[in-house]
């Protein structure tokens, strides 16, 4: 999807953010955090606990004021705006949490219609668009039941409900699937790409999870002690992390490319004595994923490569792989090999060297 | 004897009730106040926050007995007179406001943060937070804890007939202690185990019934 060409709905400008611990030190938590996020678009922010990225989520609709710096929502800046204008731009930016967070003495019906309360709409109104996000998202026939009675997953959706209720055109996803399980996580998600699609919503998720990452976002930011470590496009992302904080973060996906019996055979160096094959991964993305190179290259090299390991997979829209092969450990047809390949779009990677008797 | 008793129970009645009122009155808006003026909360101010609990925690130190004399000049001034049963609900109301502040106040601290940081997202006033998330929530524990204090109140109350204010308490030291009548006695720790039993049922199927 092209978001790029369009004016970003929300945009910061070089924020920083920092707290005083409890030995009365002071700690930046955002150093100089500047990024834009096009209209339509789902981005990620990712990074390990205590990278910054929940006081990030926090900065952009002011629950944390930044140190320095500007957040633009729909042009207006809003660390300048007075605070009746802030309120107001709130209603369009609502927020999805973790634990929910629904009031236990309200029913689901008075929980979805809290932000029109709030914005002053008559409870006839009130009662209307309650009822009727409750049925799209699946909670119909429920309205006077209690948060008490809900699975964690209804949970999750009545808080979706509720900060779509106030006219919403960003959802900022505060760690939204971290108490869900997997099957849940995925209902959950797709549910956020439906409403993003049907309702032309910008949907912002912080995460610790990859997982979620690869499975709805367009766009992805990684966060690194306060800083943005690396940006880019979901499947550049995952197909060619730069950063050690994404390389580390990804791990767990390029583990399960290796399987472990081979793992095990792994040599960094040569061994003199025995005859030594030569271990590549090569990532494939996007266009290179659909293309037959390892057959061209076969042909075109005219040497055997023999298939260890390998997955597919879709990030977003893109197809993204990786396949662990072993080609004679030869410089000619090491270098042509790399040449050949990088051309085309896969990122070739060396492993190591796995010695035959 | 009969009638005694009866008006006793009815000055015990009245001075816990009173109290209990009063003291939810100012109790309630002092406790929010203390509770959002903390650190980290919604209108924080800590000089403020930190002189009105010294104050707070001053007067909740003093034992009942000596606050219902320290407080006589004051009693005076409020009902016009230092004796009877309206000058007992004096002290009793401060004692009464002292204890719900607290009350009010761990009952507001129990509520999650992410609830009012929800509501702050939706563009709630903190007006609106306190109004329809922050005391709604908090409910059910201020009932459960009221209960609580209304009960150590009628234990305070006893001691009303220091000034004249009359009571079962003030009846059972006059009539079972000074003339060993164990009887009035007797029949006092009943009607008192009644008026317990009473608020405390009473306490808890509210409780039960708003929380969900």
């Amino acid at each position: 999807m092209d978001t790029q060409a369009q004016e970003p709905i929300l945009e910061l400008n070089g924020i920083y953010k920092s707290f005083v611990d409890k030995t009365g030190d002071k700690v930046g938590v955002l150093q100089d955090i500047s990024l834009a996020i096009p209209q339509g678009s789902i981005t990620g922010i990712i990074g390990k606990s205590g990278a910054g990225k929940s006081t990030l989520l926090r900065c952009m609709n002011l629950l944390e004021r930044p140190d320095q710096g500007n957040v633009f929502f729909e042009g207006t800046d809003l660390t300048q705006a007075p605070r009746d204008i802030l309120r107001q731009k709130r209603h369009h930016l609502g927020m999805i949490f973790q634990h929910f967070n629904l009031l236990s003495r309200r029913t689901l019906e008075d929980n979805v219609a809290l932000p029109l309360e709030i914005a002053g709409h008559p409870k006839a109104k009130r009662r209307k668009t309650a009822q009727s996000l409750l049925n799209r998202l699946g909670l119909s026939d429920r309205e006077n039941d209690y948060p008490s009675n809900l699975s964690g997953g209804q949970k999750q959706r009545v808080a979706i409900a509720r900060a779509l209720a106030g006219n919403a055109r960003v959802l900022l996803c505060d760690e939204i699937t971290s108490a869900l399980d997997p099957e849940t996580t995925t209902d959950i998600l797709h549910l956020l790409r439906t409403l993003r699609d049907e309702l032309n919503l910008t949907i912002i998720l912080i995460t610790h999870e990859m997982s979620v990452i690869r499975a709805i976002c367009d766009h992805v930011f990684v966060m690194d002690a306060g800083k943005v470590a690396e940006q880019g496009p979901a499947e550049h992302i995952f197909s060619r992390p730069k950063h050690p904080a994404t390389q580390a973060l990804l791990k767990p996906f390029l583990k399960q490319s290796i399987p472990e019996f081979i793992q095990d055979r792994l040599q960094e160096k040569l061994c003199e004595t025995k005859e030594n094959k030569a271990i590549l991964r090569l990532i494939f993305s996007g266009a290179s994923a659909q293309e037959p190179l390892v057959s061209q290259f076969i042909r075109k090299a005219h040497t055997d490569v023999n298939i260890l390991a390998g997955f597919m997979d879709q990030i977003g829209d893109t197809t993204f792989g990786t396949l662990v092969v072993e080609i004679p450990n030869n410089p000619a047809i090491l270098e042509q090999t790399c040449t050949f390949l990088s051309t085309r779009g896969v990122a070739v990677e060396q492993l190591g060297f796995i010695t035959h008797d | 004897m009969t009638e005694l008793i009866l008006e006793s129970t009815w000055q015990t009645i009245l001075m816990v009730t009173l109290s209990s009122v009063i003291g939810l009155l100012v109790g309630i808006p002092l406790g929010v106040f203390l509770f959002i003026t903390d650190k980290g909360h919604l209108c924080q101010n800590l000089w403020i926050n930190r002189s009105a609990s010294l104050i707070i925690n001053a007067i909740r130190s003093i034992p009942y007995i000596i606050l219902v004399i320290a407080l006589i000049p004051m009693t005076r001034l409020i009902v016009g007179t230092s004796i009877g049963t309206l000058a007992a609900t004096v002290p009793l109301s401060i004692a009464a406001i002292m204890l719900f502040v607290r009350i009010v106040e761990d009952a507001l601290r129990i509520v999650p943060t992410g609830l009012t940081e929800a509501a702050l997202s939706m563009g709630a006033t903190r007006m609106q937070v306190t109004k329809k998330v922050l005391l709604p929530e908090a409910l059910p524990s201020i009932v459960s804890g009221s209960t609580l204090v209304i009960i150590s109140l009628i234990g305070f109350s006893a001691m009303a007939g220091a000034v004249g204010g009359g009571g079962l308490g003030d009846l059972a030291i006059r009539y079972g202690y000074q003339r060993y009548n164990l009887t009035v006695v007797l029949e006092v720790i009943a009607i008192l185990v009644v008026m317990v039993q009473c608020i405390q049922v009473l306490g808890d199927r509210i409780t039960k019934k708003i929380r969900k």
